[in-house]
């Protein structure tokens, strides 16, 4: 039966018009049920008899693709094997080159949002103090160089004994060398759930067990979007949004990203109506919702999540009966005043149904370990966590980096050292960042954790749309040589808005990175 | 089948136009009846047994006027605690995880992966544990961990640091920052040179044309996305090795059809065969993309020679489709055939490249599985372009990449190592070939890889898949040994079997053997 609804569903797909609707509505009723015994009968035998129709005037010689049964397949034998005589003789293998799958060629042809243009541009033409001072100054990368020197200062102390052992055993070798299981080795975990849980301020307190380890906290939520959606379903993203969730989530599993507007009025904090408003509308267009994909501290904002809120979407998740999953990459790199709280701390104290939360971590943050490509997947769901181990088998992280994380992880005392000297850097170098904008009379939202800030230049822009705020950006990535995040590649619906990361900066670059913005903005204001 | 038979007629339009249309308009009279009869409230939640989209009575669009009242509605109503826990909704069902991978969860292991995870919870240990598994079926090779571990122990700081003890900006940055999803630059280069020494020393392999992942198993699953949509499939000659069922299948979307070779052509593929299979997925509406080789093949050990790559490039021109072809053995071979890589026929004549790729891996060459290095080497742009992006999902950390580009760049240990682990290889198969044959069992003629392709026919109760499944489970059980099934490999013939002998040491094959004799010593008295 279900087969044959494509042949309605077209029509009822494309409202243009008035004329089309007086089709169209009648054909609902028809799918509803609502159309009466007599009408809903005869409008789908008239719809069949023009589809008969035209089967039989262009009925193509190859097989339907449903595959169909055995008994039908033998008896159509005689007739069809014509074809590998015609594949033969076929001229498609001489000419035409071997096709690639149209999803790689959408993703091969897709153009880059503007987050990923102005990385490559970058890469292109790195400003380096002393060697390339006219080159770009990358503020659009995530990434935190603040505390490269007690990572450096570890590992060069305690490199060979973590990797080799201590006595050099035939044991660590096997360790590094040999198959380890594709969700993370024990040790690893174990060493994870202290770094989380010291991360936390020891307020919460991790299971090993509930841990799934992959190559970065990216595959981390690709593997979430497998195991919550199935393709053509749907997850709600508050915005402004990190840009990488677009391919992280619809690249290859076929989940939709269904974008929760927030507004600078209530600082970007998500609201209940507008995620309510977002989940009926999606429904509407016959999407189901299977999930909430939320980053507290918030990125590309810095703000924290209220514990309140928090409250709020765990009620909205188990009203709506969907998922959430909780990117709390940044937990480590508060600064400000308001206390980040985990979503595993809530779970912790109160009884909420766990199996619909899924928190997805790092250590490329946190612990400034991009390159390492470690993730996290911490899930109360048993199943989730069946699946997602063995879908780590396509993200799994070298047994090298594993065996050299677990005695940095579990050596409590520097990681304490470096998350307050972390911490202590990011705040100082925010604070000046944030006041060299204010005099140029450019405000930044109010943040207390990340590695960036939001700023807002609607001021600047020559239009208050999407299209001005690109002017600024492009002037500002070819004139002045920064490259800053757009708040349009964040999916932001304020116009002119714009995330600067300053981790990758030393202290006397800042003043560099003002002055290049001053004249920008002295050409927007004057122009303006 | 009286009904079906018609309806099928009327779905593929050939049942005439007259009964074309009355069938249909009966059922619709009945569907209506039924929908009639059962309408949900349009107010009424969503039902979670409504699995369709088409049968939602919430999907259709209400009209705009509708939606807007609903909208008040919503807005209206306060959103007290109260409200949800009195909805039944939240009471009854947890929150369902996707049926794609719910299936993936429910799906039933095949006893490759159950007899590994036997290994792993009673591993066998000379002196810890005599009594426990032997572990034969996971292909990991342990002959030339001694020299591995020698070079690390001297290197490993060097390497990782890249020598740069001084604490220059750069030293750490190098592991510590964002790399490019698809490896460093030096380390592209390290493996194509690596790579022309093993795969023939005419080729030269293009860095340009590499995309590094975390393994070999992304990096099949990467070209499976790219090559084949959704209900596509490849043809794989059988027997092959049981991940592919994992990697081709389980997120692509994507089929395998198995192409069965035969011991009587020693497990060489035919293209008769190939040919077959190609018109029969067709015929059942499935649209061929590729066919996936393994060279040396995995786990029989045998290499493609130039004339069935040639025959297997025409077919596959012929037919329009791609070419992959696996091989991360290309430098575990020990025996006196030579190894041709795809790439140097490429390199050798002009044909149409586009259709070819190449999976290549770190992990059985030098034997560091747990280092997670696997190459895509491809003549298309547009794959490579693809994978470049797709690769985010699978990249290999840096301290890893930046110590084999040290380990790479050391020719002479490469050199060496390579040499003394063919010996090796050569000396371990040989000898549990020389094992297996005195209790009778015959094996495959091997010149690559880790495993023995055993024919243990002469041992099984009944010719069938039940009956190698019943000597398995004796073998794990009762001798305590476990190995690859060839029914894991969907080989067509029953009673063959992969031993993984390169993860044993050389007193451990007596050991292996004589618990094997003693099954088969029952299994003969028996039968």
């Amino acid at each position: 039966m279900t087969r044959n609804h494509p042949s309605t569903r077209p029509e009822r797909r494309k409202p243009a018009g008035a004329t089309a609707m007086r089709l169209v509505v009648p054909l609902q009723g028809v799918v509803q049920g609502r159309g009466g015994l007599i009408l809903g009968s005869l409008i789908p035998c008239a719809l069949f008899y023009f589809l008969q129709f035209y089967m039989k005037r262009h009925r193509s010689p190859k097989p339907s693709s449903d595959p169909p049964s055995p008994s039908t397949s033998s008896s159509n034998l005689p007739e069809l094997t014509r074809t590998s005589s015609r594949s033969s003789l076929s001229t498609r293998g001489s000419f035409g080159p071997a096709r690639v799958s149209t999803r790689a060629s959408s993703i091969a042809k897709q153009t880059d949002s503007l987050y990923y243009v102005g990385l490559d541009k970058v890469k292109e033409d790195p400003y380096h103090r002393t060697d390339n001072p006219d080159g770009i100054i990358q503020l659009g990368l995530s990434e935190n160089s603040l505390c490269l020197d007690l990572i450096e200062k570890w590992v060069l102390e305690n490199l060979t004994d973590s990797i080799m052992g201590t006595n050099g055993g035939d044991l660590s070798i096997s360790g590094i060398a040999m198959y380890q299981p594709f969700d993370g080795m024990m040790e690893l975990k174990v060493a994870m759930a202290g770094f989380m849980s010291q991360v936390m301020g020891q307020r919460v307190s991790f299971d090993p067990s509930q841990i799934i380890l992959t190559a970065g906290a990216t595959p981390a939520v690709e593997i979430l979007s497998f195991c919550l959606a199935d393709h053509g379903n749907a997850f709600l993203v508050p915005t402004p949004y990190y840009p990488g969730f677009d391919r992280d989530v619809r690249l290859r599993t076929g989940v939709e990203l269904i974008p929760v507007h927030c507004r600078s009025s209530d600082n970007f904090i998500v609201s209940i109506s507008a995620l309510d408003q977002a989940f009926n509308q999606t429904r509407k267009r016959g999407l189901k919702v299977r999930g909430i994909l939320i980053s507290n501290p918030a990125n590309p904002v810095g703000n924290i999540l209220p514990r309140e809120t928090i409250y709020d979407l765990l009620d909205f998740a188990r009203e709506k009966n969907i998922h959430i999953i909780s990117d709390e990459i940044y937990g480590g790199c508060t600064y400000g005043s308001e206390e980040f709280i985990s979503m595993a701390e809530i779970l912790d104290s109160e009884d909420f149904d766990k199996s619909r939360v899924h928190i997805v971590y790092g250590l490329s943050k946190d612990l400034s370990l991009p390159g390492f490509r470690v993730g996290v997947i911490y899930s109360y769901n048993e199943s989730v966590l069946a699946a997602a181990k063995k879908l780590t088998r396509f993200s799994s992280i070298s047994a090298l980096t594993q065996r050299l994380l677990v005695p940095m992880l579990s050596d409590t005392k520097f990681i304490q050292e470096y998350i307050e000297t972390n911490r202590r850097r990011i705040k100082k170098l925010c604070n000046s960042f944030v006041a060299g904008l204010k005099q140029l009379g450019i405000k930044c939202a109010d943040s207390n954790a990340g590695l960036y800030c939001w700023a807002d230049m609607s001021e600047l822009i020559p239009s208050y749309s999407e299209k001005g705020e690109l002017e600024l950006w492009d002037k500002l990535l070819n004139i002045a040589k920064i490259n800053v995040t757009p708040g349009s590649a964040c999916h932001c619906i304020e116009p002119g808005w714009f995330r600067c990361c300053f981790t990758t900066l030393a202290q006397e670059d800042i003043p560099v990175v003002i002055e290049r913005i001053r004249r920008v903005a002295e050409t927007s204001k004057s122009s303006s | 089948m009286r009904v079906i038979v018609p309806l099928q007629g009327v779905v593929q339009g050939r049942g005439g136009l007259v009964l074309g249309s009355v069938i249909p308009c009966a059922l619709f009279y009945f569907l209506q009846l039924y929908l009639k009869r059962f309408r949900n409230d349009p107010d009424d939640p969503e039902q979670p047994t409504s699995s369709s989209p088409e049968a939602k009575p919430g999907s259709p669009l209400p009209s705009p006027s509708d939606s807007a009242g609903q909208l008040v509605d919503f807005s209206g109503l306060p959103r007290s605690f109260s409200r949800s826990l009195l909805s039944p909704r939240s009471a009854c069902g947890p929150a369902t995880i996707s049926s794609r991978v719910s299936s993936i969860v429910r799906s039933s292991e095949t006893p490759f992966y159950v007899g590994l995870k036997r290994v792993e919870e009673d591993p066998y240990d000379e002196m810890g544990n005599p009594n426990g598994v032997i572990q034969l079926g996971l292909a990991q090779n342990k002959l030339s961990m001694d020299l591995v571990k020698d070079w690390l122990a001297e290197n490993v700081k060097e390497a990782i640091m890249g020598g740069r003890t001084s604490g220059g900006d750069s030293s750490i940055g190098g592991i510590a920052n964002y790399q490019p999803f698809d490896g460093l630059m030096q380390l592209k280069v390290a493996v194509a040179r690596f790579m022309s020494q093993f795969m023939g020393k005419e080729v030269s392999f293009n860095p340009l044309q590499i995309v590094l992942t975390a393994g070999a198993t992304p990096a099949i699953e990467i070209l499976s996305f790219c090559l084949a949509d959704s209900g596509n499939a490849f043809l794989v000659p059988t027997p092959y090795y049981p991940d592919f069922d994992r990697d081709v299948k389980w997120r692509t979307g994507a089929e395998i059809i198995p192409v069965p070779c035969r011991s009587a052509d020693n497990f060489n593929v035919s293209i008769t065969a190939l040919d077959r299979a190609f018109n029969q997925a067709r015929k059942r509406g499935v649209k061929v993309r590729g066919l996936i080789i393994s060279n040396p093949s995995n786990p029989v050990g045998n290499l493609i020679n130039r004339e069935t790559l040639y025959n297997l490039l025409d077919f596959a021109r012929e037919k329009n489709i791609h070419i992959v072809s696996n091989e991360i053995l290309a430098g575990s071979t020990y025996g006196s055939e030579e190894f041709v890589s795809l790439a140097e026929i490429m390199d050798l004549e002009d044909l149409d490249r586009d259709r070819v790729h190449v999976v290549y891996s770190l992990s059985e060459d030098l034997s560091l599985p747990g280092f997670r290095m696997g190459v895509i080497y491809s003549y298309n742009e547009n794959v490579l372009a693809a994978a470049k992006k797709l690769v985010r999902f699978s990249s290999v950390s840096a301290p890893a990449q930046n110590l084999l580009v040290s380990l790479l760049s050391d020719s002479e240990f490469v050199q060496k190592f390579v040499k003394l682990n063919r010996e090796r290889l050569q000396r371990m198969y040989v000898e549990f070939v020389v094992g297996l044959k005195q209790l009778g069992i015959e094996c495959t003629k091997s010149n690559g890889g880790f495993y023995c392709w055993a024919d243990m026919s002469g041992l099984i109760s009944s010719y069938g898949e039940k009956g190698e499944l019943e000597l398995w489970d004796k073998l794990m059980n009762v001798a305590k040994v476990n190995v690859i099934p060839g029914s894991s490999c969907h080989c067509i013939e029953p009673g063959w079997f992969g031993f993984c002998f390169a993860s044993l040491t050389e007193k451990d094959i007596p050991v292996v053997i004589d618990r094997i004799r003693r099954i088969s010593e029952t299994c003969k008295s028996s039968s």
